[in-house]
């Protein structure tokens, strides 16, 4: 599933930056460079950004302004990363947080 | 642990609308002015309003959200404002210096003057499944699809007939989604006609009298149970991969209590704000609040509370003469009063009103 705008009637084409390739989980991804970690997941599909610790029901990106930490991630090997607010880089590796930071 | 320590006249924190209208008015009078900023544009929400502006050519009618901000930022520059983005105010200490995480490290900033302008959040609600994936707030949906253009969902309902839910649901259309429908527990649209006449035009039916029941979906979304609220309690189905809560704005007035201002209770204004008088000055001195912070209410409005701020920090710092101060906070009440003159800011007025007089 795609929902990439593309071309926005009044803003042109959207799809502005690089293409890259971020791992999610280890699955490649394509993503532009510089927008969001959570936007580039969104895009393709991948709506579940980490797990609750009590239940492991799925969360996903609620507030997209780095205020909720729904997004909240491993990217890196660094944990709590909030991906609303972090831009992507080439080569990322974004890991799903499952259950309680150990 | 020592930090370094910054010492400066003024310090904005927020770079909204408020914060650099508070900017701009205390650097034209000879402050030296530093906004800071948690994101790495400036412009607070602005920068994902696409539609145009209306109301008066002094608050940008006609221009675009992001065109706004972008004017604004630049203005600030011009006249000599540094604005730091990417850098997050951590704490509002009581002595009152504050601690900000910026690119190159955390650190202190001491200053003679500050103005809190820190916006406002989106309120949520929880209801059984409102945790799914899929469920966001209305302003997420419009960063997401307006700054990054990526749709939250191909069939998207919208919770909320205010002007937010109202705008976003348009928005989402432009982009090329589907929207539903747009449910309110109101009897009546609160957002403007001319929002709400603009998406029924387009087909998307407004269900006022309407709450939420659930959110149903294994991975994400997939419905939205929803119950009319008239007797009989209808209850609709609708398939959707996405669910917005346009549910209304409440005040971040965080680092204002953590600075030990008074915060007083307005319902109208979203919340708990810092107590102010009508130059946006709290009860602490040297500290003022400005825009949503000190009460939701619209962007314009915001600037004029943000010039006000601005004002008075100038004169309490010395850098404005009465004769001045007088001509320009006459100029701002004057605007102030006509953006508050419409039905939907009386309420704001009164509510005001019920601060300064606190």
């Amino acid at each position: 599933m795609d929902l990439r705008v593309g071309r926005h009637p009044l803003l042109g084409d959207m799809n502005r930056g690089r293409w890259v390739t971020i791992y999610v989980d280890g699955r490649p991804i394509p993503a532009l460079e510089g927008e969001p970690i959570a936007a580039a997941l969104y895009a393709s599909g991948i709506r579940t950004t980490r797990l609750s610790a009590r239940t492991r029901e799925p969360r996903g990106p609620f507030c997209m302004i780095g205020r909720c930490t729904e997004c909240a991630m491993i990217v890196d090997g660094v944990s709590s990363v909030r991906t609303c607010r972090t831009p992507v880089r080439d080569g990322m590796r974004v890991d799903t947080p499952i259950g309680a930071a150990s | 642990m020592s930090l370094p320590l910054e010492t400066v006249m003024m310090v904005v924190v927020g770079a909204g609308p408020a914060g650099l209208c508070a900017a701009l008015e205390a650097e034209e009078a000879g402050v030296s002015v530093v906004v800071v900023d948690e994101n790495d544009r400036g412009g607070g929400q602005l920068f994902k309003q696409i539609h145009r502006f209306f109301g008066s050519r002094h608050h940008g009618a006609g221009r675009r959200g992001f065109q706004i901000a972008e004017d604004m930022a630049e203005g600030c520059r011009r006249v000599g404002v540094e604005i730091r983005l990417s850098s997050t105010v951590l704490g509002f200490f009581p002595g009152g210096e504050l601690m900000v995480d910026g690119p190159g490290g955390v650190y202190l900033m001491v200053p003679k003057a500050a103005v809190v302008a820190t916006g406002a959040t989106e309120r949520s609600l929880a209801f059984p499944g409102w945790t799914l994936p899929g469920v966001m707030g209305a302003g997420a949906a419009q960063t997401l699809v307006n700054v990054h253009g990526v749709l939250p969902g191909r069939r998207v309902l919208m919770a909320g007939a205010g002007n937010v839910g109202l705008i976003v649901t348009y928005q989402l259309l432009q982009a090329g989604a589907e929207v539903v429908g747009i449910v309110d527990m109101a009897d009546r649209v609160g957002g403007y006609e001319v929002h709400a006449d603009r998406v029924r035009r387009e087909g998307v039916p407004i269900f006022m009298r309407h709450r939420l029941l659930a959110a149903e979906g294994v991975q994400g979304v997939e419905a939205v149970l929803v119950e009319s609220m008239d007797q009989g309690g209808k209850i609709r189905r609708f398939r959707a991969d996405s669910l917005c809560l346009a549910l209304g704005l409440t005040p971040m007035v965080e680092l204002a209590a953590m600075r030990g201002c008074r915060m007083v209770f307005q319902g109208e204004l979203g919340g708990f704000v810092p107590w102010h008088d009508e130059e946006m000055r709290t009860d602490q001195p040297g500290v003022y609040v400005a825009g949503d912070a000190a009460g939701v209410e619209e962007a314009s409005v915001a600037m004029e509370e943000g010039r006000m701020a601005g004002i008075s920090a100038a004169e309490d710092l010395g850098a404005l003469g009465a004769g001045q101060v007088k001509r320009k906070r006459a100029a701002v009440r004057h605007r102030l009063d006509g953006l508050r003159g419409g039905p939907y800011g009386e309420g704001k007025l009164e509510a005001k009103r019920c601060i300064y007089c606190r």
